[in-house]
């Protein structure tokens, strides 16, 4: 597998590069930093393996922690506002799909309107200054470790493991990536195209709810203005890990490896005191040529058929 | 040297193609093949499905570079290194499956790229136009030259692949299975144009697995058989039992018989179904274990009409039934529910998902019946998945190759294994052995028979009315959207069928 090369050079340099990188805290610290747009990244390559776009993830990110915020500080249970925060993310994600399929909107368009509408009420709710002060309990969701491994990267583990068994052995798996090759063909073997998309929507959201969770945790703070360009940040893992924009062919396990691309790229240059300007050209740079490397060990395996 | 109209100067040979190899991952699909073709003959390519036919076309046209061999043509070594220098050495290729796109008029498609131009800067699309028309018209073919191609039939748009290929006046032209969606009627004006294009010394390279044709049209043939070359001969001289047999490496029996039918009870009956501008009044029943043809010409209506009932595209009025039961049939997902199959005749647009495994294909329709819970049971889906690939002898190197490495013939098997698989009590095939090699076709009519006789309602359309004729016990005729007759199995003939389906 290509992308996983890419990881292991990446990885290689840096080693020889600067002593600082390879610690065990570093690493640690790393994938952690992996996991916000790790999780985002799992709905965002059901959505892309359909043929789809989500580009509302990071506004859910940010409505569905807001609507947390609000309902802790409204002194209901910690477990019910973080379902409610949950329950918010899935919806957005309904109408997503709902707009996708009954509305038959360019999933680019349906996501960009949410985008900016679960932005917007998020703000409205907020009256757009952050909710601060949460219970240490709910932190440790952030801070939290097992055996050493931070909570965050647990649940994300369990999250890709998740998912690669329902996108290799679950029917809802399968039906994402056949109407992601042939929407027409699948529908006429009569699969129920519609719904399995509406539901691929909804997951999206679910995950960017996760996600907003996980990043209140950490920040112990609900931001209206969370998730800013996490949508850009999401695609880019997808695609870095070899799932076809066109949909139908993928994995995440390649997401997987795509966000600790980005994770160990981002570290990387800071650890070697590159700017932040020329990490955005860095950053940039490698999504295209993982982008070109992967099309051209395509194209040597399988030629084109007339 | 034999000839078949005496006009030796003009036969000399325009193309040779000597010790041609071509390996694929686990296929070795071209192992040494030569091929000499002359000027103004019609060189037919004989083989099974996943002979080899199309490969070596493709490195004809330059879509596949070769492993080994070389390659003359008008005398002169060439490396054919891509599309674009085969086309300018003079090489035109219709491909097994369409190339069109969709959201391009015919006339777009044609001049694709080279558009005929007014002061070399805007796109002259009225002369574009009225030259496809021309094209067109000598082909025959009923097709709108200004509408996108989507909306076309299968048909259609192989009608305008054909005509996008004789506007590049190639001088060697490969037609790679160009009758297989093809009417008699079309085939016929097809075969007009060959002629004409002959006679004006061009070479045409024809693949075609309705051996009728080859006998009408061609001049020499060469069998290919497991990517080897078997023998060349003049079509005059051959004999069909020899060369069927040179094909397949065993003696075939080319009778279509069908099997003797127990008639049961009615599992489909249609009332006065109307879409309008394709269907008209159309009502019919289908029992269970009986087989039901319907021949026609063209834009007859009878893709629509399965479409309909279907479920994939609306009526407009009438009644649809069900065992007795009236039924609302509004998507597909209703009419597989109601134990309804269709076989799509447009195997790469509605028939496969090319990008995703044999294995995957043929379960799609029923992995609600393969999974607990959700959970896709494997073993189960292997099983069902190498038993078809036995039964319908589908040759691949395993049950996860991509559908997309498949021959054309042998993707045509998989939608095939897929839809016989569902264990619809009614089924609609269109076109079911497009593409599909004489051998092959006779093992798919044994199955088609043998589900017929286990009770499963059959709908068959089909061009090639030698099969509507040999399998249906019933046939019906139509034209125009409507139903305009009926035959039993005696008194369906190829000629009744083709009077009443142009209307004489
Ligand atoms: N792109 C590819 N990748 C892998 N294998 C391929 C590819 N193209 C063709 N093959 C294999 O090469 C062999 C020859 O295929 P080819 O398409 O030339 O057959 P054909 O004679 O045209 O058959 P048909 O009558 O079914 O069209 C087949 O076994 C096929 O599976
Ligand atoms: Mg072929």
């Amino acid at each position: 597998m290509g992308t996983l090369g890419g990881l292991v050079i990446l990885c290689t340099g840096l080693w020889i590069a600067t002593p600082h990188f390879v610690t065990a805290s570093n690493l640690v610290n790393v994938v952690q930093q992996s996991t916000i747009i790790g999780v985002i990244a799992v709905g965002m390559t059901f959505v892309i393996l359909t043929g789809g776009i989500d580009l509302s993830v990071g506004s859910i990110v940010a409505l569905a922690g807001i609507t947390f915020g609000t309902l802790v500080q409204a002194n209901v249970p910690l477990p019910l506002a973080a379902a409610g925060a949950l329950i918010a993310g899935t919806l957005c994600g309904a109408v997503n799909g709902a707009l996708v399929t009954i509305g038959r909107l360019p999933p680019f368009i349906a996501t960009l309107g949410m985008m900016s509408v679960a932005r917007g009420i998020a703000l409205m709710l907020s009256d757009g200054r952050p909710i601060s002060g949460f219970p240490a309990g709910f932190r440790s969701l952030a801070t939290g470790t097992v055996a050493g491994i931070p909570a965050p990267v647990i649940i994300m583990l369990a999250l890709y493991g998740a998912a690669h068994f329902v996108l290799t052995r679950v029917r809802l798996g399968r039906y994402t990536y056949a109407i992601g090759g042939n929407e027409e063909a699948t529908a006429l073997s009569g699969v129920n195209v519609r719904a399995y998309k509406t539901i691929v929507y909804c997951i999206s959201g679910f995950v960017s709810a996760l996600t907003s969770l996980l990043l209140v945790a950490r920040l112990n703070s609900a931001q209206p203005i969370a998730g800013i360009s996490y949508e850009l940040d999401a695609i880019a893992a997808v695609v870095i890990g070899g799932t076809s924009l066109l949909g139908g062919s993928g994995s995440v396990v390649g997401t997987l490896i795509g966000a600790l691309i980005m994770s160990v790229l981002r570290n990387g240059l800071n650890l070697l005191g590159v700017s932040s300007y020329v990490q955005q050209v860095a950053i940039g740079t490698v999504i295209v040529v993982a982008v070109l490397v992967d099309m051209a060990l395509r194209q040597r395996a399988s030629l084109p058929t007339g | 040297m034999t000839t078949t109209n005496g006009d030796t100067a003009a036969k000399t040979a325009i193309l040779r193609m000597e010790g041609i190899r071509k390996e694929f991952p686990g296929v070795v699909a071209l192992d040494g093949v030569d091929l000499d073709v002359r000027r103004g003959e019609v060189h037919v390519l004989l083989g099974e499905n996943g002979a080899g036919k199309s490969t070596l076309m493709k490195i004809l046209s330059g879509a596949y570079t070769k492993d080994a061999g070389r390659v003359w043509i008008d005398g002169m070594e060439t490396d054919i290194s891509g599309p674009r220098m085969a086309r300018e050495l003079g090489v035109g290729i219709i491909y097994q499956e369409l190339t069109l796109i969709p959201e391009l008029s015919a006339a777009e498609n044609v001049y694709l790229g080279r558009e005929p131009r007014r002061l070399r800067t805007v796109v002259d699309r009225s002369r574009m136009i009225a030259d496809t028309r021309r094209i067109l018209n000598d082909l025959g073919a009923d097709v709108p030259p200004a509408a996108p191609t989507r909306t076309l039939s299968l048909a259609q748009r192989q009608l305008v692949e054909i005509a996008k290929a004789l506007s590049l006046e190639p001088r060697i032209l490969v037609m790679d299975e160009p009758t297989s969606a093809l009417t008699t009627r079309e085939t016929q004006s097809l075969f007009a144009a060959i002629r004409r294009l002959t006679a004006r010394g061009v070479a045409i390279i024809y693949i075609s697995h309705r051996l009728d044709e080859i006998f009408e049209i061609g001049d020499r043939v060469t069998v290919l058989r497991d990517g080897r070359h078997v023998s060349t001969h003049t079509v005059r001289s051959a004999d069909r039992r020899e060369l069927v047999r040179l094909m397949a490496n065993r003696e075939l029996d080319e009778g279509i018989s069908g099997g003797t039918t127990v008639r049961g009870s009615e599992l489909l009956r249609v009332e006065n179904l109307t879409r309008q501008g394709a269907l008209e009044n159309v009502s019919f029943s289908v029992h269970a274990g009986e087989i039901v043809g319907i021949a026609g010409l063209l834009g007859a209506g009878r893709t629509e009409l399965a479409r309909v009932i279907f479920g994939a595209d609306n009526a407009d009025g009438g009644r649809i039934f069900v065992r007795g039961k009236l039924q609302n049939i509004k998507s597909p997902r209703d009419a597989v529910r109601l134990g309804i199959g269709f076989l799509t005749e447009d195997r790469k647009a509605q028939g496969l998902v090319l990008g995703r495994s044999v294995r995957d294909n043929i379960a799609l329709p029923v992995l609600r019946r393969l999974s607990r819970l959700g959970v896709v049971r494997r073993s189960e889906e292997v099983a069902l998945a190498e038993s078809y690939v036995r039964d319908l002898r589908i040759r691949t190197p395993s049950t996860s190759q991509l559908a997309l490495h498949l021959s054309g013939g042998n993707q045509q098997k998989v939608v095939l294994a897929k839809w016989l698989g569902c264990k619809a009590d009614i089924l609609f095939l269109d076109e079911p052995t497009r593409g599909i090699d004489v051998g092959a076709k006779q093992e798919i009519y044994a199955l088609i028979n043998k589900l017929a006789a286990s009770g499963v309602g059959i709908v068959m359309i089909s061009s090639e009315l030698p099969e509507v004729v040999g399998l249906s016990d019933r046939v019906l005729v139509m034209r125009g959207g409507k139903i305009v007759g009926e035959f039993n199995r005696a008194e369906a003939t190829q000629e009744r069928l083709l009077a009443c389906a142009v209307g004489a």
